[in-house]
């Protein structure tokens, strides 16, 4: 589990480079020591994961639209290897529709975040995130039972 | 040729300490089973030498008493949480004030420090926790889980769940079924 000492290692990926920036600026003005490390899209992202030797991270964020591997895509790819069984994955995307959310989850999805427009609602929404991830990794919840929709 | 013995793990714990803190000259005092009191402030690097030769006899230098405190109030929580007897009849905050004797001001300011979360988050987070668990072993209606969790209504209960989850527990319970579907079919 982690302490308040360790840092959280967050991945992302999103083919839309504003996006990203935004999302990287935002985690990183959260007080928390965090780690983020961006990839411009699915197959880079897998490309990634693949390797045994690299440090698996807490949190995964994935854009739900993106060309080649979409977010579900990797989802499910993420998913079916016991390998990562412990890494929460978050969703975004702009569709707040239930069976959106709901198909998500049921892939294996730990959080569902629907994109906000502004910068400072989206810096709120992270902040939101990252923090019910820390809960989650320290307070030994259930992953299974894992489910955040914002 | 073979012995039997038997031994004192506190004597023999004490006979080390006594022999390690007097090879480095520390004029001392045990206490407490697991407490030394050192007369003299002792630099970082010499605590660090004190602490490798400790290691060597499965003795660890525990430096830091927050982190320990902030372990006591999960415990103290997850264990209310879990059994409904335990719940105190005074406020949560008078409760572990009186169990961990420290002014619960400052309970609250080392548990947010250190968890980046308040002790009534931490309280919420794992009440949902407990109601996600009796929802899928589907053996009490959520009324009674409500009761089971000590809130004033099954209205309230349905509340927090959104809060924490952002599902209500319909929702949350079809989606754990369907999950488990899916993976029993691979």
């Amino acid at each position: 589990m982690l302490t308040h000492q360790d840092s959280m290692h967050i991945l992302l990926a999103d083919d839309d480079e504003d996006d990203r920036t935004f999302f990287s600026e935002a985690i990183q003005e959260l007080k928390m020591n965090n780690k983020v490390t961006l990839f411009k899209d699915g197959n880079d992202l897998m490309d990634y994961l693949v390797h045994p030797e690299i440090k698996l991270p807490h949190v995964l964020f994935l854009d739900l639209n993106m060309p080649g591997k979409t977010g579900i895509d990797c989802l499910k790819e993420i998913r079916s290897n016991a390998r990562f069984k412990d890494i929460s994955i978050a969703i975004y995307s702009t569709s707040s529709s239930e069976k959106d959310i709901e198909d998500t989850f049921i892939e294996g999805a730990n959080i569902y975040i629907k994109k906000p427009n502004d910068f400072s609602e989206l810096k709120r929404v992270i902040k939101e995130v990252i923090n019910m991830n820390w809960q989650f990794h320290t307070s030994g919840l259930n992953i299974e039972t894992f489910f955040f929709s914002i | 040729m073979k012995l039997n013995f038997n031994f004192d793990g506190n004597i023999a714990c004490k006979a080390i300490l006594k022999e390690q803190l007097e090879k480095f000259g520390f004029k001392y005092q045990l206490l407490d089973l697991g407490q030394i009191e050192i007369a003299d402030t002792v630099s970082e690097d010499v605590l660090i030498k004190l602490q490798v030769s400790l290691s060597k006899y499965g003795i660890q230098i525990i430096d830091n008493p927050k982190g320990q405190l902030i372990q006591k109030i999960k415990d103290a929580i997850i264990e209310i949480v879990y059994e409904k007897d335990k719940f105190p009849n005074v406020t949560i905050s008078q409760y572990l004030s009186d169990k961990l004797n420290f002014r619960y001001g400052y309970l609250t300011n080392v548990f947010s420090e250190y968890t980046f979360t308040s002790i009534e988050n931490f309280i919420i987070i794992q009440k949902i926790e407990r109601a996600k668990k009796m929802i899928i072993e589907e053996k009490l209606t959520l009324t009674e889980i409500s009761h089971e969790l000590n809130y004033s209504s099954v209205a309230y209960l349905s509340t927090q769940f959104k809060k924490v989850t952002g599902l209500t527990p319909s929702m949350f319970k079809r989606i754990v079924g369907k999950k488990r579907k899916l993976s029993n079919n691979d």
